[in-house]
């Protein structure tokens, strides 16, 4: 069975989210894979040429409609459900945005839907991440089902660039909902690297224990051009805005460096840093668990440590 | 009657550190600590909320699962739920089996808002309450870190990736709570007590008109690869040369 494999693309209107680069990325690790992006959007164009120039992609369809200007997972939904008769697989990102959507199109074509691909073995067959990551399950599907996914970002590259698929218009008429009305979006606007994509990140926990306190990070930060996250704890704490949050129920990142300071390293919080390639932990409690996952590891008061590093880096 | 239907799900206790059986089979759970899921947990907690404000009458909760799902229905009608609705059901439901027979249940109670988890953090899914919802042919509000309701509408703050989200559904309506949307109250012993004799129904899945079919094969489990162990170095000094050398600073 060769995979024929719908993507739906994120994006904020303008720009194509680099979510949608990983899961082409993941499709393509099924040989012989036909990828297809399907852009939904109130005007296709800017996002549907990026999407054509991802390396893998066969073609880009999209959807240009008014009602789509803000991604409504229940407005989406009947219209990737209009698009998906061609396809074996329907493959959304792991991002807020694909976890909201995807299984509403899993519902409405009564399809099976695996959560957080991490590898693709086979069209059949997947890995995936449950009880927030302590184990990792191998699922099958049965060729026969259309297969619903969404993809875990972190276990992924994002495609190259370098390709130049064809943008076809799709011609979609089902009748939308109007129960569901988008009303407004607030976002910390900050000048640092994503946090979802950042090559570094400096967490700050509990410990940091205010929002003042988490300044010392971001004075950090801001010198090795970091990203900064946050535990539950720190944004329950108020010290921190809630898209900060890194684990189980918030970003899983997969940074080069990525640095625990004051955190203890709960297991909801470690199933959010698995993928980083070096783990840094600064914690006074020589204890504390998450020295077990920690490449280097600092004993020591971080209100001391945190400072020390930034004057060690401005010496050069 | 003003009602609110939630879904309760028994997992394995957050606190528990799981471990995958010898013959990667499954995970270990004999002897180990059940509880109602968290979310599920807040979602309960938010319907209590709602009527004690009076804007609703009846928090009924209700669980797809094995006969042992009875417990948890006991600790969430301790916590405040009136009635409880038990579908006896073994084996495996995935979420299209859990959100058909909780439609079942959405048919036969008429309620003006579901609530249910973003997750089941055991399976990890984060499916049933979307696929309810496409079901239903009704709104979803996923990730719910706040609720304000009307007669005819519910507004919902929704955690996305970017931020904060503000959407308005008409009801009825799903929603599905993410962790800030409150703290849920600790049972007290009296409520233990008072929670026996409430009703608790228990339906069968076939009565209800549901096949299980399960169109996923849980091949093999296995534990996640572990993390090289790593260094302590001494002092801010050490670390910083040490990142360096490796090229991260
Ligand atoms: C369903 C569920 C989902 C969850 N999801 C997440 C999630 O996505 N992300 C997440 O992070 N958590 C999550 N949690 C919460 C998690 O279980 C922990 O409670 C949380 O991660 C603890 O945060 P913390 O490490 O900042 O705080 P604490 O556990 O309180 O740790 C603070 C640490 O700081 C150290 N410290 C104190 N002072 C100093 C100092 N001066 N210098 C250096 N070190 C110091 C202490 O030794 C301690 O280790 C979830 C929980 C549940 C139930
Ligand atoms: N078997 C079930 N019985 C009752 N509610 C369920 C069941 N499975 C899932 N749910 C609800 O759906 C939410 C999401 O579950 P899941 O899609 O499995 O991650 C849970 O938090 C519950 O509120």
């Amino acid at each position: 069975m060769s995979a024929k494999i719908l993507i739906v693309a994120e994006h904020d209107g303008k720009k194509l989210n680099v979510s949608t680069a990983k899961c082409v990325t993941a499709a393509r690790s099924l040989a012989g894979a036909e990828i297809t992006v399907a852009v939904l959007a109130a005007d296709c164009a800017a996002v549907a040429a990026q999407a054509a120039q991802l390396a893998g992609v066969g073609k880009v369809v999209t959807v240009d409609n008014p009602a789509n200007e803000h991604a409504l997972a229940a407005v989406y939904a009947p219209q990737v459900v209009a698009l998906a008769a061609p396809y074996t697989h329907l493959f959304g990102p792991s991002t807020t945005f694909g976890k909201d959507l995807m299984p509403r199109v899993a519902g409405l074509l009564g399809a099976p839907q695996i959560s957080d691909i991490m590898a693709l073995e086979s069209p059949t067959r997947f890995k995936r991440p449950i009880f927030a990551g302590n184990a990792i399950l191998t699922v099958e599907s049965s060729p026969e089902a259309k297969l619903v996914g969404t993809i875990r970002a972190a276990s992924f590259e994002a495609a190259g660039t370098g390709g130049t698929a064809p943008i076809e218009k799709a011609n979609v008429s089902v009748e939308l909902p109007k129960h569901t009305r988008w009303i407004s979006v607030s976002a910390a606007k900050s000048d640092r690297p994503d946090l979802q994509t950042a090559a570094r990140v400096i967490s700050g926990g509990r410990a940091l224990g205010s929002a003042d306190g988490f300044k010392i990070l971001y004075s950090l930060a801001d010198k090795i051009g970091a990203a900064v996250g946050a535990s539950r704890a720190a944004v329950d704490a108020g010290y921190a805005p809630n898209e900060m949050q890194v684990g189980q129920t918030g970003k899983i990142i997969a940074p080069e460096l990525y640095m625990a300071v004051g955190i203890s390293g709960a297991i909801q919080h470690l199933t959010g840093i698995k993928d980083a390639r070096t783990i840094v932990a600064i914690n006074k409690d020589g204890e504390a668990p998450i020295f077990e996952v920690a490449d280097f590891g600092l004993v020591g008061d971080l209100f001391q440590v945190i400072p020390e590093i930034e004057r060690l880096l401005a010496k050069g | 009657m003003k009602r609110i239907l939630v879904g309760i799900k028994r997992v394995v206790d957050y606190n528990v550190r799981i471990r995958v059986k010898p013959d990667n089979t499954g995970v270990i759970t004999d002897g180990v600590k059940m509880s109602v899921n968290p979310f599920d947990e807040i979602a309960l907690e938010e319907a209590l909320r709602i009527k004690e404000r009076g804007g609703a009458e009846e928090v009924v909760v209700a669980t797809v699962g094995p006969a042992d799902t009875q417990a948890q229905l006991r600790t969430a009608l301790a916590m405040g739920a009136d009635r409880a609705l038990h579908v006896q059901a073994d084996g495996i439901i995935e979420p299209l089996t859990a959100a058909r027979t909780l439609l079942k249940l959405v048919e036969k109670e008429q309620p003006f808002l579901v609530i249910l988890g973003k997750q089941a953090i055991d399976d990890d899914n984060g499916q049933t309450g979307q696929v309810l919802a496409a079901l239903w042919n009704r709104p979803q509000a996923t990730y719910a870190s706040k609720i304000e309701l009307t007669d005819t509408t519910a507004r919902v703050t929704r955690e996305v990736d970017a931020g904060l989200e503000t959407i308005e559904v008409d009801l009825p309506a799903v929603i599905t709570t993410d962790l800030r949307l409150n703290e849920p109250r600790y049972v007290k012993l009296p409520d233990i007590m008072k929670a026996k004799k409430k009703p608790l129904e228990t339906l069968q899945l076939a009565a209800l008109g549901i096949e299980p079919r399960q169109q996923l094969k849980l091949a093999r489990f296995e534990p996640p690869p572990q993390r090289q162990k790593g260094i302590r170095v001494k002092d801010a000094a050490e670390l910083v040369e040490a990142l360096k050398k490796k090229g991260l600073l």
